[in-house]
């Protein structure tokens, strides 16, 4: 069994969960799902040793060959560590479902199989080397995410937010798509390794700078960066374990994976630089900021997730920087990948036991609203201690796994200001300025979550519920989190060796060649000389300062409006494409006849015009004509008086005699143009249709009274015009430019000899050409079918059923 | 001739769409029946009027005097496509009228808050 089938073991399993959900009902169907996580974390922390050592594994499996599209698994350093991730922190929210999630109450069946297709997805889209197989399982994640954030559908505000992650992860799927069809069309080839390779040939292309823009948009949308963060917040309305899993710990880092994966082909531009870095420092400071607005428990989180994932994605920008670095292994910039891998392990622990910590406190007080919520310390004691770590991680405060990761990101922002390419001299002191800001507010943040719910009044007589410790299997998921919180900060070194090696030399391939190159050792204490260490104290003076007078100035926040913010742009967004889209299309959508028809004919003269214009091909030629005889001339003045009559008739009954007038004209053209068998059907067909136009309106005598002249109307005489010159026109052009010859001599020639006939037309249209006429028979028995049916047929509106 | 024709047969095609354009039936269905008397004129005139006999193989005469067969045969089945649908036409314009009671297609849109 090659490693690509693994990824498709947690959808066999959710084949078999509806089946155990219905058959067992006793038993509690995420203990049956466990399984699956917990084999495949088994299984992926067997690559580890090979990993170390810099080795990967690839095997892959055909979809469609004659498209060259294979789904296909890459387990270097970087897509292990994610599989890890997925399936480590998989495991310890299937098992905290157990218990958050009432086997009696709720659908566990359609919890598990979303989950667990998201599992899969999840890891196809870490695991894919194929951009297309890539896209697959990155639409299957934003698939599973919608069915999981409308879990409970009956609830509106689950729907919307379900919605409105599906609209904005798939918008930037979809661009995604286009960035790596782009990709193939300058590599020709879909394998990212290949790619890889290709780097340079496809950093001068023309389509580069679209691949690469596209591709980041994939990557924002899908990682919450501004402005597209507004889904995160919104998606708070999941069950907690899948809030903890899918938009903490996994899916929302699953655009971290691919600036990182793709960082060796656009490492070389500086727009990539530019905007990784650029919008990932915006995103944490700006989050961060709008965090302190929050009263919701898990809006602060999903806040905090957008603030943190932004400083992993500028620290990834600042990776690229390492690239246009001469010697860049001797300087700093090389600790930024590693920085941003060990933040995202961290984010992903801290941030995982936070969210089960807020499902607790949810559980077991009924709210999750911070200003009921209060004095829970001496209630809810372990969970109070897990979240202190959780929160203090996230501070940034020793000695939890934070600390390294803060003291690391101010490291790699402090030196951008010492790099003088893409004006980085000039700029670059923005970078550790905003950077030390956003850690400010991250602090603030850290210890009004975690002190606003746990220190302070007890006020029960606010929560819904008696508050009560949780039982012990749902504290068991968070306190493995948070024990690796500390634990981590103990021993980074050994966490370098296993993981963040093998993934940084995935990110920055032009640094080292093996992780054993990978010279940076990780410590707490950089001595009394480093910046960071400064800038670290200062966070905490001044954090600490503004969150003890946090109540005098926390409502500056009222100041920001709900209607001008990001999430009303979103929603008048919204509005116009349904609401506005309708009138729009209501304006020309009259429902008259006329209105279309102008339309039609509008178009029809534009587009004929146009063309005549633009290919030079009006042409008007008179030789070749015949002559102009007088009883021809006469004969078109009739026809002209004719329908001049039919314009201007007051009565119907003068206009159907004014038609058959015209009819009858014509009919003596076709006599004059030697034409006997036209001449005979066209008296014949005139006669037959006058009389059906006079025995129609015969039966309508209330006519008669609105019977009036046609009022004259400019904008119609115009456009019947247009037609009418439009048509001559044509006619002219096609008169004067003949080309070839006419195919009817053949048929004078051939008419008695070999068809045995005397009268051509005739035999053209029964021999030469007799499938028109067949067609033509039929056309006939379909008209006289339909009109008796017509006329015996009557339905009468009650027994229609869409009438009322 | 055939400079003459083609701007007949474009003030057939002006009033036939100005016919189209109005608002009662009757007159669109009139108008469908100018158009088509055009569409017929313009089938012949393109073909040319170059012959001078009738295309029907008789004494005497050469090939080259017979009018092209070819455009009148197209028309004569095109003559017989356009009544059977012009005859169709009538007929649901007269019952529309008989269910409706207004041969006036502005007032034949539905309700306005149909959708």
């Amino acid at each position: 069994m090659t490693p690509v089938y693994f990824i498709f073991l947690p959808l066999i399993f959710a084949l078999f969960v509806p089946l155990l959900f219905k058959k067992l009902p006793q038993l509690h169907t995420g203990w049956f799902v466990l399984a699956a996580p917990v084999i495949l974390a088994i299984y992926y922390a067997s690559f580890i040793p090979a990993s170390m050592h810099g080795e990967t594994v690839i095997s892959s499996f055909s979809w469609i060959p004659s498209l060259d599209i294979a789904i296909s698994s890459y387990l270097d350093g970087l897509s292990l560590l994610f599989s890890l991730l997925i399936t480590g922190i998989g495991a310890l929210v299937v098992l905290y479902s157990i218990f958050y999630l009432d086997k009696n109450r709720e659908q566990l069946h359609n919890f598990y199989v979303y989950l667990l297709m998201f599992m899969s997805a999840m890891l196809g889209v870490v695991q894919s080397d194929h951009l297309i197989s890539l896209y697959f399982f990155w639409e299957l994640t934003s698939i599973s995410s919608f069915l999981l954030i409308g879990y409970w559908y009956t609830r509106d505000r689950s729907r919307f937010g379900a919605m409105k992650s599906m609209l904005i992860t798939v918008f930037g799927g979809l661009m995604m798509l286009g960035g790596f069809i782009l990709l193939y069309v300058m590599g020709g080839t879909y394998s990212i390794r290949e790619l890889i390779v290709l780097a340079p040939e496809l950093a001068v292309h023309d389509f580069f700078l679209w691949s690469l823009i596209l591709i980041l948009l994939g990557a924002f949308t899908k990682s919450a960066q501004f402005p597209f963060y507004i889904w995160l917040p919104d998606a708070m309305e999941a069950p907690t374990p899948v809030s903890a899993y899918l938009h903490s710990a996994t899916m929302v880092k699953a655009g971290l994976y691919l600036v990182a994966r793709f960082t060796p082909i656009f490492a070389v531009s500086s727009v990539w630089v530019w905007l990784v870095t650029g919008i990932g420092l915006l995103t944490m400071t700006w989050a961060s900021f709008f965090a302190l607005r929050q009263r919701d428990l898990k809006g602060i989180l999903a806040f905090s997730t957008v603030s943190q994932l932004g400083l992993i994605m500028s620290l990834l920008g600042v990776a690229a920087v390492a690239f246009h670095v001469e010697d860049a292994a001797g300087t700093v910039f090389k600790y930024a990948s590693f920085a941003a891998i060990f933040h995202l392990i961290n984010h992903a622990t801290f941030k995982g036991s936070l969210f089960m910590v807020t499902g607790i406190i949810d559980h077991e007080t009924g709210t999750r609203d911070i200003r009921k919520l209060g004095g829970l310390m001496s209630v809810m004691p372990i969970s109070f201690t897990l979240a202190v770590i959780g929160s203090l991680s996230m501070a940034g405060l020793p000695p939890f796994n934070g600390f390294l990761s803060k003291e690391m990101f101010f490291s790699a922002m402090l030196s951008l200001t010492e790099f003088d390419v893409f004006s980085f001299d000039t700029w670059g002191i923005l970078f550790p300025v905003i950077a030390w800001i956003g850690s400010v507010f991250t602090f603030i943040y850290s210890f009004y979550f975690v002190f606003n719910t746990f220190a302070g009044d007890y006020k029960p007589d606010l929560l819904p519920k008696r508050a009560n410790e949780a039982p012990i299997g749902m504290l068991i998921s968070p306190a493995v989190l948070a024990a690796l919180v500390v634990i981590l900060f103990f021993i980074p070194n050994l966490l370098a060796e296993w993981f963040i090696k093998p993934a940084v030399i995935a990110i920055q391939p032009f640094l080292y060649e093996s992780p054993e190159q990978v010279d940076i050792h990780v410590a707490a204490w950089h001595g009394w000389y480093s910046t960071e260490l400064y800038m670290t104290l200062g966070v905490y003076l001044v954090g600490g300062l503004m969150y003890w007078q946090l109540h005098k100035w926390q409502k500056i926040y009222n100041v920001f409006s709900d209607t001008y913010s990001l999430n009303g742009l979103y929603d008048a967004m919204i509005y116009f494409s349904d609401a506005g889209m309708n009138r729009l299309s209501r304006l020309y959508m009259t429902g008259f006849i006329r209105s279309y028809l102008v339309y039609m004919f509008g178009f029809l003269v534009l587009i004929t015009l146009g063309t005549l214009a633009i290919t030079d091909a009006f042409a008007l030629d008179f030789t070749g004509t015949s002559p102009i005889r007088a009883y021809e001339v006469i004969i078109g003045l009739v026809l002209v008086a004719g329908t001049i009559t039919i314009l201007m008739a007051k009565s119907r009954l003068t206009a159907i005699i004014a038609l058959g007038a015209v009819g009858y004209t014509v009919a003596l053209f076709f006599v004059i143009f030697r034409a006997p068998d036209l001449a005979l059907t066209q008296l014949v067909i005139e006669t037959i249709s006058v009389a059906l136009f006079l025995l129609a309106f015969y039966h309508l005598p209330q006519l008669s009274r609105h019977e009036e002249r046609m009022p004259f109307r400019i904008g119609n005489a115009l456009i019947a015009a247009g037609v009418g010159v439009t048509m001559a026109l044509v006619a002219f052009s096609a008169h004067s430019q003949k080309s070839i010859e006419s195919i009817s001599e053949y048929y004078k020639e051939t008419v008695y000899s070999e068809a045995a006939g005397g009268n051509i037309v005739n035999v053209i249209l029964v021999d030469y050409r007799g499938f028109d006429t067949l067609f033509e028979i039929t056309v006939l028995g379909i008209a006289a079918i339909a009109i008796i049916s017509m006329i015996r047929l009557r339905l009468t509106r009650k027994e229609n059923p869409h009438e009322k | 001739m055939e400079i003459v024709m083609s701007v007949l047969v474009g003030f057939l095609f002006m009033a036939a769409v100005y016919l189209m354009l109005s608002k009662s039936l009757l007159r669109i269905i009139i108008g469908t029946a100018v158009l088509s008397h055009g569409a017929h004129l313009l089938l012949l005139t393109m073909g040319g009027f170059g012959g001078t006999k009738p295309p029907v193989v008789a004494y005497g005469v050469t090939e080259a005097e017979y009018a092209d067969p070819l455009p009148q045969a197209l028309i004569l089945t095109a003559i017989v496509i356009s009544f059977a649908v012009t005859s169709f036409f009538l007929v649901l314009a007269y019952r529309a009228y008989q269910e409706l009671g207004t041969d006036n297609v502005n007032l034949m849109r539905g309700t306005e808050d149909y959708d």
